[in-house]
Order: structure tokens, then C-alpha cells, then sequence
């Protein structure tokens, strides 16, 4: 959750041209991205963010907007998250107008999306932090990442100071555990992203956009590729009385 | 039968929110399902690792019931304890629960586990949705000690029904966290009177994030979640119901992202003595916002 603004890695112009080699109308507002794009002769929704921008009320309100705007003029049309945040804004102001409200109902948004049939695929391309992730790339059917995202819940020295547990050891447990560790490759071991982009990003999103992943697999997934050994276990237990051992 | 629901533990505020006899516990202690991350760490587990999940009656009605233990890692979520809310919401789909109940207290992403509590709380807010569109009403109840923060705080916006006490709190980041990214002018996390007004029951209840406050007790709590799954509500997301939220909170950034303090706010409302709103009873606060609180919509 470190606000230290680092220098932004990706131009979000140029991954766009990679992205959408048919055509792409997509314009930044305040770090704010919204627009359409061509996928196999199909318009799709892009709603995102850039500039590695803190999530406040007012961007997560725009993005829950651009949302309900696709679902109520173009049924069924697919969207795109495309995610580079460094968090919810860490500010009193965000927090008396109820922050959470405005990053639930940007959940909700995306949810009733997937509900009325829409595709919706996220992107990490460049960071996703904690807050800011959940409702972006984390609510969406399926998030995937290129390999040189970064992704985590914050950093290993602010983890240290809270967790009490030396950094050193940290950094050790990185190192073998996915789950101390950030980066993509944690995270698609532990089921939280499908799969990471290499090569032709505009061939891997037109796969991703023509299997329907609405359905949350993810702790099955973690399980299958070892990442969380646990999660799947306890909710079957607990869904449908599977023997837990 | 009258105690306080800031005082019990998770155990107790289940036992006394579901009718009398009635709960049956899901992977109980006993079963010593533990996270298997806290080990490497040194750190001490718990049995339930921190939540207690099971079946049980709601003013007669068959639902399902989860309480976070606010003692445990302030009630933060796990890879083990996010799984059993998830098991517990599909297992709600599958039983055709009345609802489910779910009594949070907790800071959200339990930092031990750091990646894999973040993605456990995403599926806990995906599991909430998919219960809501099964049909199943979700009721949250807001009352322990820790709040209800983080990721968890969003999850809690996802359900059907808030229903907190005055002393619930209920945010995303807290004032700690806030005071630390950006000072103490920012957020002064020792200022408990500020962190109450920008946090607490009573502010929620008026800007329309809480649907019901009732007092520190967990009859009120067991009485105002009764009447909750009695509400005929419209339980799945409509496109209408979002709308309706866009445009809620739409207008409360216009109406009120100039103010600086919650009791500007207050004011704006109409409050007629702002200063005064921490010392109302519950009820007389209630009786005193009625006709100038923004009703909750979810």
C-alpha cells in the first residue's frame, strides 16, 4: 500500500496499438481510460486506469459508470479492464465519503455486467495493489498479467513493520512461498491469475475473450497448480460435505 | 436476554443472534482446520483460524451464519478463513438458505498471508454476489471492536443489508495506514473523536451506507436481523438498483466533497446540532435523523 509514485513502465498508448492492432478509440482523462476497441470485427468496452493512479471515489465512480453505460447500450458487448493502480487513495476525504461504497459499487457494476452475459477480461499491465485490484482485475471472469506487471498486497518492508516478522526472513520465504512473494507468477500459481501474456498480446486476447470464465475457478486452480493447497479443500468441505484430509 | 455485542466474542455473538439452540457449527475447533501459512512465520494459529461458520434459525427461519473473531489477527483474513465464508455462501446456494448472516469484525487482508488473503477476500466478494444471485438476501452486522476494514469493508457494501451500531466502524483503509502514507495532518489516527465521526455507525447511518443502527446489544443486533430477512427486497443486482446507486453516490460527492469534517456533512444535512450527535442514544439518534438521512440503497 506505498503511495511512492514509481516511474511508470508501460505507455498505456502503445500497449493499446499492441493490444488492438484492428483499431482502438480510447481516451485518458486524469489518469482515467475509457473507450472501445476491435476484437475479430467485434467493439469491445475498455475501462482502465494509468500512471500507477490511487483508486479515490471519483475514478471508481467513472469506471462503474463507463460499466453500466455498456451494459444498458450494448448488451452483451465484452470489456476490457485494463489495470495500473497503486491502490485505493490513502486520504481522510476518501474515507468520510465512504470509499468502500464506491469500490463496491464498481464491483457490483462489473458483477451484474457478467450477469447479463458480458465478457469480461482483466489486464495487469503494468501494477495492481491490494485495494485497487480487487475491484478491477480481481472481479473480473479472468485476470491475466504481462510478465513484467507487478502485482501484491504492499510492499516487504511496510509487511515487516506490520506483521513483525524480520524483512530478511521475508525476503527469504519470497523466494520459495508464492504467497509472501509479489509478481505474476505468485499469483498464477496461486490461481489469482489465469495466465500470463507472452508473445502476441493480440492473439491472447482474442483467446481470452472466447472462453466463457464466469464461473470463479479460481481456488480450484490454486489448488491444481499448488499455489494454495488449502482453499478448495475447505470450501468443498464446507459447500457440499466433502471429507476433508 | 440484554449484553453488550462489542464485548462478546465471535462465538458468543453467534450464539446469541441465531434462536436459542439452534446453531450447529461447520468445521468446529475441534476439526483444527489451521492456516498453513502462520507456521512459517512463528506466528500462533487458531483452531477455527478465526471465524466461526455453521447453520442455524433466524426468527424460525433456516440460514447460515459466519462471526469473526476479532481476537485472532483482528479478525483478518486467511487463505483458510476466506475459504470458509466462500463454503459457507455456496453451501447456502445449495441448501436454499433463507440468508445468510454474516457478523464481520476484521481489518481485512490478513498480511501473514499477504497474496493468497488478498485473492481469498476477492472470492469471498465474488461469493457474495453469486449467493445474491441465487436469490439468497446476505445481512451484514457492524459491531465489534476492530471495525470492518479493508477489503472486507467493500464485501461488507456488496451484501443486501448493513445493519451496525453506533460503535461499529466500518471504512477501507485505516486511520493508521492513512496517518502513515500521507501524516498526521492528514489523518490523525489518535484523534478517536475524528476517527469515530469519519468511521463510525452514526456517520454511515446518515450518508446511506448503513441501513439500520441499533445499540450495543445483541438483542438489537438478532432483532434487527430478523426484520432484515423479512424485508421483501429485491435481493440480485438489477441494472435499475445500480443506477439508482450511481446516481447516490454521484450526488454525494457533489453535495458533500467540499466538506472537510463529517459534521459538515451533518450540517448539510440538516442536522440541527451536529456537535451533539455523539452523545444520542441509538434511539433518539435514529428518531432525531429521520426525514434527514440519505436512505441505504444496495
Amino acid at each position: 500500500m506505498s503511495q511512492t509514485p514509481t516511474p511508470s513502465q508501460v505507455d498505456w498508448h502503445a500497449l493499446a496499438q499492441t493490444l488492438f492492432p484492428q483499431g482502438q478509440q480510447i481516451s485518458e482523462k486524469d489518469n482515467f481510460l475509457s473507450g472501445t476497441a476491435q476484437v475479430d470485427g467485434a467493439t469491445v468496452a475498455v475501462v482502465g486506469t494509468t500512471g500507477h493512479t490511487p483508486i479515490g471515489i471519483e475514478i471508481a465512480l467513472a469506471q462503474a459508470s463507463a460499466i453500466l453505460d455498456t451494459v444498458r447500450e450494448h448488451p452483451g458487448r465484452a470489456i476490457v479492464i485494463l489495470v495500473d493502480t497503486q491502490g485505493q487513495r490513502l486520504r481522510h476525504r476518501d474515507e468520510m465519503l465512504g470509499i468502500n461504497s464506491y469500490m463496491a459499487h464498481l464491483g457490483k457494476c462489473v458483477e451484474l455486467a457478467r450477469r447479463q452475459g458480458h465478457r469480461v477480461v482483466g489486464l495487469v499491465y503494468d501494477q495492481a495493489l491490494s485495494g485497487g485490484f480487487i475491484t478491477s482485475g480481481l472481479i473480473a471472469d479472468a485476470c491475466y498479467a504481462l510478465p513484467e506487471a507487478t502485482i501484491r498486497v504492499m510492499g516487504l518492508p511496510a509487511m515487516a513493520r506490520i506483521t513483525k516478522v524480520p524483512e530478511e526472513r521475508l525476503t527469504e520465504l519470497a523466494r520459495s512461498n508464492p504467497v509472501f512473494a509479489p509478481g505474476p507468477e505468485n499469483y498464477l500459481r496461486m490461481g489469482g491469475v489465469a495466465e500470463i501474456w507472452h508473445g502476441d498480446l493480440a492473439q491472447a486476447l482474442r483467446e481470452a475473450l472466447s472462453v466463457d470464465r464466469s464461473a470463479d475457478t479460481r481456488a480450484a486452480v490454486g489448488q491444481q497448480r499448488g499455489g494454495r493447497q488449502w482453499a478448495q479443500r475447505v470450501i468443498e468441505a464446507v459447500a457440499n460435505d466433502a471429507p476433508l484430509n | 436476554m440484554s449484553a453488550s455485542y462489542l464485548e462478546a466474542t465471535a462465538r458468543e455473538r453467534i450464539l446469541a443472534v441465531l434462536d436459542a439452540g439452534s446453531f450447529s457449527e461447520l468445521l468446529p475447533p475441534a476439526r483444527r482446520v489451521v492456516s498453513p501459512h502462520l507456521g512459517q512465520l512463528d506466528a500462533p494459529v487458531s483452531f477455527d483460524d478465526g471465524v466461526v461458520i455453521g447453520e442455524g434459525q433466524l426468527g424460525g427461519r433456516a440460514v447460515m451464519a459466519a462471526a469473526q473473531e476479532g481476537g485472532f489477527m483482528g479478525g483478518a483474513v486467511g487463505e483458510v478463513h476466506g475459504a470458509k465464508l466462500v463454503g459457507l455462501l455456496k453451501r447456502a446456494i445449495r441448501k436454499q438458505a433463507a440468508g445468510v448472516v454474516l457478523l464481520l469484525e476484521t481489518g481485512g487482508v490478513r498480511l501473514h498471508e499477504a497474496n493468497a488473503g488478498l485473492i481469498a477476500v476477492s472470492e469471498v466478494m465474488r461469493a457474495v454476489l453469486e449467493a445474491r444471485a441465487a436469490g439468497i438476501p446476505v445481512i451484514v452486522l457492524v459491531g465489534g471492536a476492530n471495525g470492518c476494514f479493508g477489503g472486507m469493508g467493500i464485501v461488507a457494501r456488496c451484501a443486501n443489508t448493513i445493519i451496525m451500531s453506533e460503535e461499529g466502524r466500518l471504512a477501507m483503509s485505516g486511520p493508521e495506514v492513512i496517518e502513515t502514507a500521507n501524516g498526521v495532518e492528514e489523518f490523525d489516527s489518535r484523534d478517536r473523536a475524528l476517527v469515530w465521526r469519519t468511521t463510525g455507525g452514526k456517520h454511515r447511518y446518515l450518508i446511506g451506507d448503513c441501513k439500520q443502527l441499533v445499540g450495543d446489544d445483541t438483542e438489537a443486533f438478532r432483532q434487527a436481523a430478523i426484520a432484515a430477512l423479512g424485508d421483501a427486497v429485491a435481493v440480485p443486482l438489477t441494472l435499475e438498483a445500480l443506477q439508482a446507486e450511481q446516481e447516490m453516490l454521484r450526488q454525494r460527492i457533489v453535495s458533500f466533497g467540499e466538506a472537510e469534517d463529517p459534521m459538515d456533512i451533518w450540517a448539510e444535512l440538516g442536522v440541527p446540532a451536529p456537535q451533539a450527535v455523539p452523545m444520542l442514544e441509538a434511539q433518539a439518534f435514529t428518531a432525531m435523523a429521520e426525514g434527514l438521512r440519505i436512505p441505504f440503497k444496495a
